[in-house]
């Protein structure tokens, strides 16, 4: 893409105009308009439901609109299969990427569009212009050409999926939450790939969930509220108009206030030089009622620190006290049944039974801890009627609790599994990325979830590698580098010191 | 992924009546076919007989679907039968009042290879399709080394009540079939466990995520291994069942653990777990019973009955899988 931009106003790379899409029994979306100009990011912002993704779906050509048209460069098209779409220079690149893994990245690159030498494959142009693409942001010394897809990390791998959208010559491309999987480092890569596109006169849609994003790359913003624009900013707007835009309502009681100094009773649990392939010379304590932080980069222990305190690859060094008595948990049972309870990282690998439903969900540990021949209608925790209260009471929406978990929406299906934990009251409760892919209003609703839950008397240990978050709703925060706790912050840090203590680096923090 | 509940295909309004599971029409629609083939076939002998003749598979299905929903597969029950029926002959000897204990001792076996292939699948991580692929070849060549490789000798009476006797002379149905009895009530009990009680919901969950339900503190071990003990035990209780009707020979249970998958999948059941009814399952076998029953009558050779079978497991596989994806995941 080497054409220069005319002086005079061009039409915008991609411009949609009334889009409507009704599914059976809901309006997804409804006379909604946007546009986006070569060289600019247009952040699309809104709540879970509020028409993002079916929006992005129409101009990938996966569904088909009820009514309105797209322009792509002035000239109306309409595509009927996300082919044509990739063809006309539209590439979206997706939370979960459409990589092969065991082939190289060059091999991705040129899928289906190999370049043939006297009728063979020329894997050496492959090799040269993947690495130009690579070189083009900067991922070159990251990344090889014949590297495996599935050797690499998952901001590797997303860098490939960008790779390709650029050698593919794409006008447009949408990135549908970029950052979901990557760490504070990989996020930094990845707004410099971003920028990159930009000053490129790429198009770049930018649809994410945290307002620091947008603030910080976005030139304008669009928020998309049921399925309608509520609002388009042309400049940069502050995170708090974004958010009001978003949810109707103000973000100042957003998170949870702290706890009190009365609010924070005794230490419940207690590490003593834990260690184990992962972790070394873990000390900490953790009290009644407080909320304690934990940040780090990838790979530096925290959620391995989880597995270890929950039994499921345990510490095979140092001592872990609860409630004063020394104790050692070789299986996540014993573990849950000594009082401690976790809500994992990965919903979809390590949270959810999908197929099985909501009320089922929500049931799992305490029906766990009964008796194999018992009913499944109630034990000693709760009963079925119990666990639809507790579901009320977090104010799960599923058309019914009969309904199979995994066709809810990530904050909802985040919920019914905090409800497996507060069926059993447990002593200590780890939340690892406990508002991961969740929207605006359900994140909020969690902290105040986990701030009720210490203040009834359950520590709680907060693992997450959204900083701002980590500073906003914890008391307390430990900083974790390579497998052992480096350094310890009070309430509200900056996110620049504890950047500089993840990483250890003083370039880092800038 | 991360947005909403939407539908991905703008399908049909959902319909307001709750979803039936289509076997049971399958299975209508084939008893219709079958009647019209053979009117007697609604006389209590023609109906009774059959279902005398499909109560192994039924039961067995009831139990094979326990291994299926929690992941896994049972090869080893066609075997199992087998050795149930040489091993009973041998053992009893034909001395009559053998019966009992005999049946205890199978019941034995049969909650031993359980153990033994549950043990397998949860501690070598050996996968079940192998584990009891390999337990399967065992049991098999045990029944022929026990036999002498020739089976003698016959099931006293005693033991072939269970397959064989009628009560007669009954008011309205006229006859009833041990075996149906053994049916309904291994039906039931199955039935309770895998829809009434914990185990049961525990079950779809390893199936459905195992490390999930580790996680949330689930005794995965526990629970996978009961599944392998069910599914061998009514592997056993069929096979009592057919040594009272079939006789004893070393390929009584030859194939049936590939009819016992399959009627499963004919009732819906996910395969890799996660998801299955036992009503819908033995239904499933009775469609299998069925169209095995109409083969007959159109004349078709043995052979073409193995044909269906495996279209069938393809098909019905195939429509799962379809449903699935139509109603969205």
């Amino acid at each position: 893409m080497n054409e220069t931009v005319p002086e005079t106003v061009p039409p915008p790379v991609i411009e949609m105009q009334g889009i409507g899409k009704s599914f059976p029994g809901v309006r997804a979306l409804h006379d909604v308009s946007f546009a986006a100009k070569a060289g600019e990011v247009h952040a699309l912002v809104g709540e879970n439901g509020a028409g993002k993704s079916t929006l992005i779906k129409i101009l990938s050509g996966a569904y088909r609109p009820d009514a309105g048209t797209i322009l792509l460069a002035g000239a109306p098209v309409s595509f009927q299969h996300p082919v044509e779409a990739l063809r006309a220079g539209i590439s979206v690149i997706h939370q979960e990427f459409s990589l092969l893994p065991e082939r190289t990245v060059a091999q991705n690159l040129f899928l289906g569009r190999e370049p043939v030498k006297r009728g063979l494959i020329d894997y050496t142009a492959m090799r040269a212009e993947t690495r130009r693409v690579l070189d083009l942001f900067g991922a070159g010394g990251r990344i090889d050409p014949d590297m495996l897809v599935t050797e690499l990390d998952v901001a590797s791998q997303q860098m490939v999926e960008i790779a390709k959208a650029i050698s593919l010559e794409a006008r447009v491309v949408v990135m549908d939450e970029p950052t979901a999987a990557l760490n504070e480092a990989e996020c930094e890569v990845l707004f410099g790939i971003v920028g990159k596109l930009r000053d490129r006169g790429t198009a770049v849609i930018y649809i994410t969930h945290r307002m620091r994003e947008v603030t910080r790359l976005a030139d304008r913003v669009t928020v998309l509220k049921d399925g309608e624009v509520a609002t388009r900013f042309d400049t940069r707007p502050a995170p708090d108009v974004i958010v009001r835009a978003m949810v109707g309502r103000d973000i100042a009681d957003f998170y949870a206030p702290r706890a009190t100094r009365e609010e924070i009773g005794d230490v419940v649990l207690s590490i003593r030089g834990g260690g184990n392939a992962a972790l070394r010379g873990i000390d900490l304590d953790l009290r009644a009622g407080e909320i304690l932080g934990f940040a780090g980069i990838q790979g530096a222990g925290r959620v391995a620190l989880a597995m270890a305190l929950i039994g499921h690859r345990p510490f095979t060094a140092g001592k872990v006290y609860l409630s004063g008595a020394e104790v050692a948990f070789a299986h996540p049972r014993e573990a849950i049944r000594a009082g401690i309870g976790l809500v994992p990282g990965d919903r979809k690998a390590e949270g959810l039974t999908p197929m099985q439903s909501v009320r089922d969900n929500g049931m799992l540990t305490a029906r766990a801890f009964a008796g194999l021949a018992a009913t499944h209608k109630a034990n000693h925790h709760t009963d079925l009627a119990g666990m639809d209260r507790l579901l009320d009471s977090l104010e799960v929406r599923a058309a019914s609790y009969d309904q199979s978990i995994g066709s809810l929406s990530g904050g909802n299906q985040q919920k019914a599994i905090v409800a497996r934990w507060l069926a059993l009251k447990p002593k200590v409760m780890i939340f690892v990325e406990p508002t991961r892919g969740i929207d605006v209003n359900a994140k909020a609703g969690i902290y105040h979830l986990m701030r009720e839950l210490a203040r009834e008397g359950t520590a709680i240990l907060m693992i997450s590698s959204d900083l701002p978050e980590v500073i906003g709703a914890a008391d307390r925060i430990l900083v974790m580098r390579a497998g052992a706790i480096v350094s310890e912050f009070g309430p509200g840090p900056t996110e620049a010191q504890i950047m500089l203590a993840a990483t250890g680096e003083t370039e880092a923090a800038a | 992924m991360s947005e909403n509940a939407l539908p991905h295909e703008p399908a049909r309004p959902r319909r307001a009546l709750p979803q039936i599971n289509p076997v049971y029409f399958v299975l209508a629609a084939l008893i219709v076919a079958i009647i019209v083939q053979n009117p007697a076939f609604v006389e209590p002998t023609g109906y009774m007989n059959f279902l005398k003749r499909a109560a192994p598979l039924a039961i067995l299905a009831a139990g094979q679907l326990y291994v299926i929903v929690s992941g896994g597969f049972d090869l080893s029950v066609g075997s199992l039968i087998t050795l149930v029926v040489v091993g009973s002959s041998m053992l009893t000897n034909n001395d009559p009042n053998a019966t009992w204990w005999v049946i205890a001792v199978m019941f034995g076996i049969g909650l031993g290879v359980g153990l033994i292939n549950g043990l397998v699948v949860c501690y070598l991580k050996v996968p079940s399709l192998i584990a009891t692929l390999g337990m399967m070849i065992t049991l098999n060549g045990l029944a022929l080394m026990w036999s002498g490789g020739a089976p003698r000798g016959y099931l006293p009476d005693s033991f072939r009540f269970f397959g064989r006797f009628n009560f007669t002379d009954l008011p309205v149905i006229r006859i009833l079939p041990v075996a149906i009895i053994v049916l309904v009530v291994a039906g039931f009990v199955l039935y309770w466990f895998m829809h009434r009680t914990n185990f049961g919901r525990l079950l779809h969950a390893i199936g459905d995520n195992p490390r999930a339900a580790r996680l949330a503190g689930v005794p995965v071990n526990r629970v996978r291994i009961s599944a392998f003990v069910v599914s061998s035990l009514s592997a056993v209780v069929a096979g009592i069942l057919l040594g009272g009707f079939a006789g004893v020979s070393t390929d009584v249970g030859l194939g049936y653990e590939l009819q016992a998958i399959t009627a499963t999948v004919l009732g819906g059941a996910q395969l890799l777990g996660g998801r299955g009814s036992v009503p819908a399952a033995i239904a499933g076998a009775l469609t299998l019973m069925a169209i095995f029953t109409l083969l007959n009558f159109l004349g078709l050779p043995q052979p073409v009955r193995q044909v269906v079978q495996g279209l069938i497991l393809i098909l019905a596989v195939a429509a799962t899988v379809y449903r699935q994806r139509r109603a969205g995941r």
